[in-house]
């Protein structure tokens, strides 16, 4: 039952039993969070079929190599391998990729990256699967890996489209202008792992008429659809992708990989054919957060606002474009932040090198620039002895300012009031130095931290991004919606993947047409497209659709009452399953105005269109913009270099509540995120060799090392453009804290802090500094 | 209701293949097993075996589970040593009544991972799994204890844990290691480790330092640093020389963070001088590595002697 929480407190003796909550600005809670805590909801790995094969993918152990041969003889022969395939045995389409179709399926002659597929194997059993792939025979020709980005520029060329794949200079303003007071810095972001909780699985089963059924934790199973049917050589019809749980995607699942291999061998050997990746083939072949070097130079006016800023960002997207080109346009568009700054030239390069491949991770571009942003506007604080969050005031972005992008802020854009919420909270108590006071020292319960060597600071930092996607791209959703015995149903291929997007929904329809039983359905490529769970598209694109669907079967059950009570549909109202008009005269239920009948309606939501950057990085690209305030406050063990973030205190522009307790718990897993970024996450390569791909050697944040998460003001200033007014919250805490948790850094050390995640020899203070 | 349906009415079943476990109840039935089946892997925690299995690094063709031995999973008393079961978890070593034997040892086995490896990871396998960044190893070293190898036909052999960790001395086929000779000292012993987070992590670097007020000595280790912990023992000799046994173990301070920074450059030494006599410098993460040591060693003693 979908209100079981909310019901299950009895009642006190003599009060009416609360309602239970519905609608929209409730916190109703998700049904699968049950079976999601229980261990029974039914994830890709989970899955099984009757005479499974299992498939095992073999990869390449070099960054960069030419294959001379692939013999596959030995592997063919083992007792219980069914089929084994390479580049040889795609019938269609041999390219995939999000945004640039580059990545070949199976690497044919070349290897551009640790990890890359060379072929797959199905076996009666996982092991035979995994031996036989090791006994497939490649011969290589081992080239010197491109692992610096700067140094792709003058390399030979890792792949046919050459090593550039976008290069974005963006000129606002006079070139000529200049400030008096001048900082720069260089500054380098590391590689952040999305690491889903459950790593890249999925089950492909083959259908009598030629096709096939793919079970996957996609994330945007139309354009997976057609890049798998395109990759078979069949229409797109005979291909199903049919989304299964999706067990974690703060990324693009690295799932059409996987997908395309599983679908082969499915229709090869006409069986199902299941794999599921170990957590090594995971961190190999996934996307990553692109690693990003950035120059800076800050121009200020002697009372500190900004009079140009300068940058050269250059992003290392790995051996394949992905969505590069994306992030390349956040990083430029963003590079200043929300400031306004009336000059602007910005240089942006994407590159590839044989690293392991970038792509979409949460926030992509935009945090990357917001950690140099505001180490810079840190910097200029210092130089000119002003208080850090001062200086930012004296700079922010406001509804009607100018972007670099020459995009004029149409969306509320409640900087200033952001800030000075933070900055107005109370700052955590200092605690006393006592055997009775629990003080949790850096380096944790049992760690060295002694409380002599420890320095607190506090830093701020400001943080954007865009909504949706950018430049163009058509971001449209349609969305069903059925009412049947008193009963709705929501049919959308909009993807939950823990965003809550189900639960949203749900409330939409209680909310439109008071109907308190709502089912979603599951999604599959039947369904008409909703695009891809990512940039905070569905609360948007999906939500609209559906509360569009859900007003015409409303206009569809009240008309013939309309008409009768010869009154306007919008005179009636619907509330727990009675129509009433506005003057309580006349009443009837739900059922009784259904009669019986079935109400269907689809549709779709579009917002307004966005156009490229174009030559000089100028236009409206972006739909919507979100912004966020972040106080850190860290305690530094100086001598040590161990950081242990305490409070992070944080405001931002949510347009408006839809569900306080998802948009609490979204805010607080981006901000954990960040909190990873920012001190331990980075995926270590040698050489182009990914080093230590398990979740030992690449430490994710714990419950330890996430700081109290104070959520100090959420601005509700509606969007006019965005259906509810709502704007997107997963991302912003993202892009926000690492930048926070770094200027708090700064602060407690007086070191710079140009590099993250910040190393513990960057936060130590020895005597010479 | 209202819930997605689980994907096309797939099951969740999965068959799991047969596999030779013994599951012995005595130390002797254990070696007898494991004589019995020279390919079977003994097994206790399992929180490193179980992940290379996983990883197909590993596929034991037997298994003997250490589990049930209940006479390996406490601890008794000898002659003024505590002689620690092999099975002993870190969950257990890290509560009061044994952090008031061993000190050192429950420090280092809270410090060591989450709880949910500290409930299943034992002491005997972390000197199996012998990882330069076992939390109990420093702690041992600075102990000097002692194994107490259990072998065929009821043998019994004892190795400093040293000159197992060194390589000096090794298990043979169908040993296994049974209890842990530790002497009891009576007096403060430290163990701190350097994670760079605040969550359970690797050590980066990690001291254990111990006090023998009866032989008047300083005992230290620096673990995580090598693949074995390292003792400076030089450094122990000249500090031990500068504490006043008789007057409540007082020592002049300037002399902690001398001894931190004798420590490190033990343990981390500078490179061998070029031909023209000028010495290299380490390299920053080199440099940042010793000068934890020297604060580790320095808080360690500082503590010690408080």
């Amino acid at each position: 039952m979908s209100n079981d929480t909310a019901t299950a407190t009895p009642a006190e003796p003599g009060t009416a039993p609360e309602p239970p909550p519905h609608g929209l600005g409730v916190s109703l809670p998700s049904v699968e969070a049950r079976a999601k805590t229980e261990g029974t909801f039914p994830y890709a790995a989970d899955l099984w079929a009757e005479g499974l094969l299992w498939a095992a993918v073999l990869r390449s152990p070099h960054p960069h190599a030419r294959i001379l041969s692939v013999d596959t003889t030995h592997a063919r022969e083992m007792p219980g391998v069914r089929a084994v395939i390479t580049h040889e045995d795609v019938p269609g389409t041999a390219l995939l990729g999000r945004g640039r179709a580059d990545r070949p399926v199976f690497a044919s002659e070349v290897v551009r990256h640790h990890g890359e597929a060379i072929a797959a194997v199905a076996a009666d059993h996982p092991d035979t699967a995994r031996m036989a792939a090791a006994a497939i025979i490649v011969e290589y020709e081992v080239l010197d890996p491109v692992t610096d980005p700067e140094q792709a520029f003058e390399a030979e060329p890792l792949h046919p489209d050459g090593n550039l794949i976008r290069h974005i200079p963006l000129r606002h303003g006079d070139p000529d202008a200049a400030g008096d007071i001048v900082v720069e810095g260089l500054y380098r972001i590391g590689r952040q792992d999305p690491a889903p909780i459950g790593a890249e699985a999925g089950l492909a089963v083959p259908r009598p008429d030629g096709g096939v059924e793919l079970y996957v934790a996609s994330t945007d199973p139309h354009t997976d659809r057609d890049t798998a049917a395109a990759c078979y050589g069949l229409e797109p019809e005979r291909v199903k992708v049919v989304v299964t749980g999706v067990p974690g995607a703060t990324a693009d699942r690295e799932d059409q990989g996987f997908q395309l291999p599983l679908g082969l061998l499915a229709l090869r050997t006409g069986c199902p054919v299941k794999l599921t990746a170990t957590r090594e083939e995971s961190f190999l072949g996934h996307v990553h957060r692109h690693p990003t070097l950035l120059r800076y130079r800050h121009h200020a006016d002697a009372e500190g606002r900004l009079v140009k800023v300068e940058a050269q960002i250059l992003l290392d997207a790995g051996a394949y474009a992905d969505t590069s080109s994306e992030a390349l346009a956040a990083a430029v568009s963003f590079a200043c932040g929300p400031y306004v700054v009336p000059n602007a030239f910005i240089e942006g390069w994407a590159v590839r090198t044989n690293n392991p491949p970038s792509g979409h991770v949460r926030g992509e571009g935009a945090m990357q620039v917001c950690a140099a942003y505001e180490a810079q506007m840190d910097k200029l604080a210092k130089k000119l002895g002003v208080d850090p969050a001062e200086l930012r005031l004296r700079n922010v972005l406001a509804t009607g300012d100018v972007l670099p992008t020459g995009q004029t802020v149409t969306c509320p854009a409640p900087v200033a009031e952001l800030l000075q919420a933070v900055q107005e909270f109370p700052l955590p108590a200092l605690p006393k130095d006592t055997p009775e006071d629990e003080w949790l020292l850096p380096g944790g319960p049992e760690g060295a931290g002694e409380p002599g060597a420890v320095r607190r600071g506090v830093g701020y930092a400001l943080g954007m991004v865009h909504m949706l996607g950018a430049e163009g791209t058509d971001e449209v959703s349609t969305a069903t919606v059925k009412v049947h015995d008193g009963v709705a149903t929501v049919l959308c291929a909009a993807v939950e993947t823990g965003q809550g997007f189900t639960t949203l929904a749900r409330q939409i329809v209680q909310e439109t047409l008071g109907i308190e039983e709502v089912h979603v359905a599951s999604v599959d490529t039947d369904q008409p497209t909703a695009g891809p769970s990512a940039r905070g598209r569905h609360t948007w694109v999906s939500g609209g659709a559906v509360e569009r669907a859900a007003k015409m079967v409303r206009t569809q059950l009240l008309q013939p009452l309309a008409h009768k009570f010869g009154m306007s549909t919008e005179l009636l109202q619907i509330t727990d399953g009675k129509i009433t008009s506005y003057d309580g005269v006349l009443s009837t239920t739900v059922t009784e105005a259904m009669d019986g009948k079935e109400l269907w309606a689809t549709a779709q939501c579009r917002p307004h269109p966005t156009e490229p950057l174009d030559g000089d990085g100028q236009g409206d690209a972006f739909v919507g913009l979100a912004f966020c305030a972040i106080r850190a406050v860290v305690d530094v063990d100086i001598e040590l270099g161990s950081v242990r973030v305490v409070e992070l205190a944080l405001a931002q522009d949510v347009g408006r509540v839809l569900n306080p307790a998802q948009l609490a718990a979204r805010i607080e897993a981006g901000v954990t995120q960040g909190v990873g970024a920012a001190l331990t996450e980075n995926l270590r390569s040698a050489r182009g060799l990914v080093r230590h791909p398990d979740l030992t050697g690449y430490s994710l944040p714990t419950a330890l090392d996430a700081p109290d998460i104070r959520i100090v003001k959420l601005v509700e200033e509606r969007d006019v453009v965005a259906p509810f007014g709502a704007k997107a919250v997963s991302a912003v805490p993202v892009v926000t804290s690492p930048a926070a948790i770094a200027s708090a850094v700064r602060a407690a050390t007086g070191r710079p802090v140009n590099r993250l995640p910040i190393r513990p020899q960057a936060a130590v203070v020895t005597a010479t500094q | 209701m209202g819930q997605r349906e689980g994907a096309a009415g797939l099951t969740t079943h999965a068959p799991q293949a047969a596999q030779a476990v013994t599951l012995p109840a005595s130390l002797d039935e254990a070696v007898a097993a494991l004589a019995a089946m020279p390919a079977a892997v003994p097994v206790a925690g399992g929180t490193d075996l179980m992940a290379a299995v996983n990883s197909g690094q590993l596929r034991p063709a037997a298994l003997v589970g250490l589990g049930r031995i209940s006479e390996i999973r406490g601890w008794q008393y000898q002659d003024g040593h505590a002689l620690l079961g092999a099975g002993l978890t870190h969950a257990r070593m890290g509560r009061p009544d044994f952090a008031a034997l061993i000190p050192a040892l429950a420090a280092a086995a809270r410090a060591a991972g989450p709880p949910q490896i500290r409930n299943a990871g034992t002491l005997g396998g972390n000197i199996a799994s012998a990882s330069p960044t076992g939390d109990a190893l420093p702690v041992l070293a600075a102990l000097e204890a002692t194994l107490v190898v259990a072998g065929p036909g009821g043998a019994r052999r004892e190795i400093p844990v040293s000159h197992l960790l060194a390589g000096m001395e090794m298990l043979r086929g169908g040993e296994l290691i049974g209890y842990v000779r530790v002497p009891l000292l009576h007096a403060p012993q430290v163990f701190l480790k350097a994670t760079g987070r605040t969550g359970p992590g690797r050590a980066i670097a990690s001291v254990s330092l111990v006090l023998d007020p009866a032989r008047r000595g300083v005992r230290c280790a620096v673990g995580a640093i090598a693949p074995m912990p390292l003792r400076p023992l030089d450094a122990e000799q000249w500090v031990a020389s500068l504490i006043d046994w008789d007057n409540n173990r007082a020592i002049v301070p300037e002399a902690l963070a001398a001894f931190g920074e004798y420590v490190a450059a033990a343990c981390i030494p500078d490179p061998a001088p070029a031909e023209d006599g000028s010495v290299p410098p380490l390299p920053p993460a080199v440099l940042h590595l010793r000068r934890t040591v020297a604060a580790l060693a320095r808080r360690a003693l500082g503590r010690a002697l408080s």
